[in-house]
């Protein structure tokens, strides 16, 4: 399969996400339902996937744009996340 | 009860699937991913090239013209299948010994392998012995699917809406048959024209398979690909080269599967995105 360090490490962190939203539900259970800004039923989980879905397209939409390094789309990519995270 | 819900042993139960699902989706997927990465030049040999594909991909004329060409197939046989297939779910009828033969009828072309649909088409539409080539011909209309990209257009999206209309038939069908008959009889009542009664019985009760139906034929038609590469095999010229032709032409025309892998997961990830935009707005529309 070729790995190399990079890539293990973004499936790594996928991993840490999903165990990470794991201890979450365990700590604080039922995902959090609520209506945010969009009007969209979300739970903890689907705020996860809103984050990154929107994270993966600002990075292609940035490299396409701008091209490296993709220090901006990161921070935009944080930014969304929180947003999501505290409004969606 | 309770001890039952929070029983964790039951997560042995699911070791199968996941194992599963690990060995046909995750690991192809996390291959990808690391081809996306790098360039090889066969024998296991690998080279780090980092963003060189993706930016390769996101900046090509050929990749924005088959994703361009794409988007106006899915949406073209979703505006013809999707009103037709309710339409003639609409004219078949309830009851008595003609529904069996109209479903059969309904199903055969969903029956039929989906290279031996290509061929037929390409058979059937050939200028000098097809029927319908022939035929067109002989009326005066010039039309060679293999030489004229909108004879071609036009013969992709003939065959797709033969192919996969009856899905929406039959989908729409089973929405339709579900309507209990009192809220035909209450219409009966009020005097509701017939208009009245698809527009505000049949329609929104067939909202749900309606969804199902429509996300179903995007997620086939933005990945179509054995019925096109037989019948116009992406021409001519890149004509009909949609986004599942120009992949495999990259990946195994080519071999060029650092930018191949790149356009896969570019490909994937407009698909997941546009899957999910489409099943959160309908939803949405439901809850209200």
């Amino acid at each position: 399969m070729a790995w190399t360090w990079p890539t293990a490490g973004f499936f790594i962190f996928l991993l840490l996400c999903i165990v990470s939203m794991g201890i979450w539900e365990k700590f604080s259970p039922g995902g959090g339902p609520r209506r945010g800004v969009f009007g969209i039923d979300t739970t903890r989980g689907d705020r996860l996937f809103i984050s990154l879905l929107g994270s993966i397209f600002i990075f292609l939409a940035w490299l396409w744009v701008f091209s490296t390094p993709l220090w901006g789309a990161l921070a935009l990519s944080i930014v969304w996340t929180l947003f999501v995270f505290l409004r969606v | 009860m309770i001890n039952k819900t929070i029983k964790q042993s039951a997560w042995f139960f699911v070791i199968p699937v996941i194992l599963l699902v690990a060995f046909n989706a995750l690991i192809p997927l996390m291959t990808v991913v690391n081809y996306a990465f790098q360039e090889t030049f066969g024998d296991n040999v690998f080279f780090w090239e980092g963003l060189t594909w993706f930016e390769q991909v996101l900046n090509s004329d050929r990749f924005h013209d088959a994703f361009l060409r794409q988007i106006m197939f899915t949406s073209v046989i979703l505006l013809i299948e999707v009103p037709l297939g309710v339409a003639i779910a609409l004219c078949m009828p309830r009851k008595g010994p003609w529904v069996s033969v109209c479903l059969v009828l309904m199903a055969l072309p969903l029956l039929i392998p989906w290279n031996v649909v290509g061929a037929m088409w390409n058979i059937f539409a050939l200028p000098d012995i097809g029927l319908l080539g022939y035929s067109l011909n002989s009326m005066g209309i010039d039309y060679n699917f293999t030489q004229q990209p909108i004879s071609a257009w036009a013969t992709t999206i003939l065959m797709d809406v033969w192919h996969w209309t009856s899905l929406v038939v039959l989908l729409a069908y089973a929405g339709l048959s579900a309507i209990p008959e009192a809220y035909y009889q209450a219409a009966r009542i009020d005097g509701a024209s017939k208009w009245a009664v698809f527009r505000w019985i049949q329609l929104p009760k067939m909202k749900r398979v309606l969804t199902i139906a429509i996300l179903l034929r995007f997620m086939d038609s933005f990945m179509i690909y054995t019925e096109l590469i037989v019948l116009t095999g992406g021409g001519p010229g890149n004509s009909t080269t949609l986004l599942s032709i120009d992949l495999v032409k990259l990946a195994l025309g080519q071999f060029d599967l650092g930018p191949a892998a790149a356009m896969s997961l570019i490909y994937f990830f407009i698909v997941l995105l546009i899957c999910w935009v489409f099943y959160t707005v309908m939803m949405k529309n439901e809850q209200q």
